[in-house]
């Protein structure tokens, strides 16, 4: 069962999953209109609380929040609460005191939409935070893959790059695992996380063990301020082991899939020809990234009905 | 002290010290025990009923946070006090981080003259090692011992230069008083917040890992062995530290160690709430190093159970996980949670108390945690049986970051005598002053 917040790919089930697959898809169909717009969530206030940086994704919930007719408003606050002297919490009770029907939130540190699902009343999407969780992306790219290959189930698939700074690569371990799929990871040792197998992947260190015999090679964007330092030695490094080119796609499946969360680093996580053209799908999934969130909108913040009571849980105690 | 009488009839006697466990009265005149055993009476005397409870030397903490000077909205040394004895503590000791720091026989002195006014635990204040806490600079060791010194520590602000920890071991000497080390690399810990594991992998928050501390504790039991002086390893939290205080002990060295109740009884699995009251550093740790880390009680490995209670106000637990300061409070919950080592069969009653009391008080030179005729009437009174549901709120703490709220616990201080004043009864409060 889906529950009032959608903090993480950890807590659904395949039978949740499913349902916003097939959500996605009916929604798909509204953005290949001339108009682009359907009434679904009329009257409803849908809050981005982007405490991060995010130009893609704020702009793919916005878009997303509209066709469907909600009324979005765009909040972005400064990075961090300590700068602004107020606590997360509180940002979050004086939000919730202006009764919005969904509250989408990006913030750099894990845990914060939860936090912030403790004390609103108003279901919380959670739009990435810090390493834990961005289920949403995992949901897009699920669908992309469903439509690329027609399944999930069965299928092998390796996440390749900074698996433990990604959320990403959490919430698609999840997924995947979830729907059927095998998950392998490879990355520079120091960028594997502890006990990374307890999430149910096998960890590679070697690209070409961890892509062999992939149907879907996906890889994570990795910051800059990371590439050099105590984590990696180099770019020139990383990409010449860890960048995916069509030389070493070859140890892939035949009709291997490459995709990218996105922005890529041109030429070191992907190489610039991959990047453009098939058998990469990187645009492919900024498509379906709108009609999964306007799936997730409408099962989260269109479920409140005319004339149900709200839920007071009080402007006090959080915990 | 105070000059009452006061008879406390037909209890469990626990007294570590004299290896004693049986059933009678403690009488208490004079501020000091005037006899113990059965068939006493002193009719004259305030009556205590002790029926089914165990009556034990008042506890003695040997690591607490009582922020004052400077950080008075957290706690002070008047709520700190009387949250210590609502948890049967007759004495605590605090550590140097207030602010100003406590590097200075000055503000010894202030401390000591407040916890005479305010508390009504004893409080025996721990000075920095270093000036400022900046962990290059000795401070005036013997003049903060003559001022009332207990012990040094820098705590929470590691001692990374291994070349000033062994100047002040050896410095130490001349004191005769233990160093505390707060073990952690603070380079291994980098940005880590919550141990490194399967925990830290599925919360996506940065791992503190076990050999931070681990390294440390190694480096300090080597100096220690250099030096030949008193170390005293502060909350210890992995099976890697255990074990590596057990094989130095084995071959003499001077080192004792504690270790906290939320590491004794919980792991970092409280975390996945992103509950910022289970932040604390050395952070809560996986299910075996709690095992190996009361084994190391029970063996003797680990001498004491210590709360390290960390004040902090609510709005500064508000924050992000990463951002939230690391600490919770611990004098009120402490013996029901640590009772949970008798009740599983690893300490008898008489052995809980020792590690709360006698061995703590002998770390520190200081009185306590003895009930033998002429000790100081530091006495506590303790219903193992009695559940009941804590909240902070109603605890006396100025803050309520404790990862126990709103649990049962089973087990409670019914009485806590300091220097044979009654100052805390479970009904009527916190009595003094």
């Amino acid at each position: 069962m889906i529950g009032s917040d959608l903090l993480g790919i950890e807590d659904l089930d395949r039978a949740d999953i499913e349902r916003i697959l097939d959500t996605a898809e009916h929604m798909r169909e509204i953005g290949r209109r001339v108009v682009k717009k359907v009434p679904t969530l009329r009257g409803r206030t849908i809050v981005n609380l982007f405490f991060e940086p995010s130009t893609r994704t704020k702009a793919s919930f916005e878009i997303a929040g509209k066709r469907l007719s909600a009324d979005v408003i765009n909040f972005s606050p400064s990075s961090s609460s300590l700068k602004k002297s107020e606590s997360i919490l509180d940002t979050a009770r004086t939000l919730d005191a202006m009764d919005p029907d969904a509250v989408v939130v990006r913030h750099s540190v894990a845990g914060v939409p939860k936090q912030m699902a403790d004390v609103l009343a108003a279901p919380v999407i959670n739009a990435g935070d810090g390493a834990h969780e961005h289920p949403t992306q995992a949901l897009l790219d699920l669908l992309t893959v469903k439509l690329e290959k027609g399944r999930i189930d069965g299928l092998s698939v390796a996440i390749v790059g900074d698996i433990l700074h990604s959320r990403v690569a959490r919430s698609n371990i999840y997924a995947f695992r979830k729907m059927g799929a095998e998950v392998c990871i490879a990355a520079p040792p120091p960028m594997i996380p502890a006990a990374v197998e307890t999430l149910g992947v096998k960890a590679f260190t070697s690209l070409r063990e961890a892509i062999e015999g992939a149907d879907v090679v996906m890889a994570l964007r990795i910051q800059s301020e990371r590439l050099t330092g105590s984590y990696l030695p180099s770019v020139r490094e990383y990409s010449a082991t860890f960048g995916i080119d069509r030389e070493k796609l070859k140890y892939a499946k035949e009709d291997v899939i490459v995709m990218h969360p996105g922005p890529v680093n041109r030429g070191v996580e992907l190489s610039h020809d991959l990047t453009d053209h098939r058998p990469s799908v990187i645009l492919d999934q900024v498509r379906n990234g709108v009609a999964i969130r306007m799936a997730v909108l409408y099962l989260f913040a269109g479920r409140r009905q005319e004339g149900e009571q709200r839920i007071d849980l009080g402007s006090g105690e959080g915990r | 002290m105070s000059d009452r009488r006061i008879w406390i009839r037909g209890g469990r006697i626990l007294d570590p010290a004299a290896e004693r466990d049986e059933s009678g009265d403690v009488l208490i005149e004079g501020g000091v025990i005037a006899a113990t055993g059965v068939g006493l009476d002193a009719r004259d005397a305030e009556v205590i009923d002790a029926n089914g409870a165990w009556i034990a030397p008042g506890f003695v903490d040997l690591h607490s946070h009582l922020r004052e000077p400077g950080q008075e909205y957290k706690e002070d040394i008047a709520s700190g006090g009387r949250s210590a004895v609502a948890g049967g503590f007759a004495a605590v000791a605090c550590m140097a981080n207030t602010q100003p720091v406590n590097d200075d026989p000055a503000m010894t002195d202030f401390i000591l003259d407040r916890a005479a006014q305010d508390s009504p635990a004893r409080v025996y204040p721990i000075a920095a090692a270093t000036r400022g806490l900046e962990g290059t600079v000795m401070t005036e060791m013997s003049a903060l011992v003559d001022a009332g010194a207990v012990a040094f520590s820098d705590d929470g602000k590691t001692i990374m230069d291994g070349g000033v920890m062994r100047h002040l071991l050896e410095y130490s000497r001349l004191v005769s008083v233990p160093v505390i080390t707060h073990a952690e690399d603070r380079h291994l810990v980098a940005n880590g917040v919550v141990n490194e594991g399967p925990v830290s992998t599925k919360l996506g928050l940065p791992g503190n890992p076990a050999v931070a501390e681990e390294v440390l504790v190694v480096r300090d039991l080597i100096l220690a062995e250099l030096t030949g002086a008193h170390l005293h390893v502060a909350h210890v939290s992995t099976r890697g530290a255990v074990a590596a205080i057990r094989q130095a002990r084995d071959r003499g060295v001077h080192v004792t160690a504690e270790v906290t109740p939320h590491h004794l009884t919980l792991t970092d699995e409280e975390v996945l709430s992103y509950d910022t009251n289970t932040k604390v550093a050395p952070p809560l740790r996986s299910a075996a190093d709690v095992l190996a880390c009361r084994e190391g009680l029970v063996d003797g490995t680990i001498d004491v159970i210590a709360t390290d209670h960390a004040p902090h106000a609510m709005h500064e637990k508000d924050l992000e996980f990463t951002v939230a300061p690391s600490g919770l409070i611990g004098f009120e919950t402490a013996f029901p949670v640590v009772l949970d080592l008798v009740r599983n069969g690893e300490l008898s009653p008489l052995e809980l108390m020792r590690r709360l009391s006698t061995n703590p008080a002998k770390i520190l030179k200081r009185p306590g945690g003895s009930l033998e005729v002429g000790a100081p009437a530091d006495v506590v009174i303790l219903d193992p049986d009695t559940s009941w549901t804590y909240d902070p709120a109603k605890g006396y703490s100025k803050s309520r970051n404790s990862p126990w709220a709103g649990r049962t616990l089973m087990g409670r201080v019914i009485v806590t005598i300091v220097g044979g004043r009654l100052v805390y009864h479970v009904e009527r409060g916190v009595l003094y002053p």
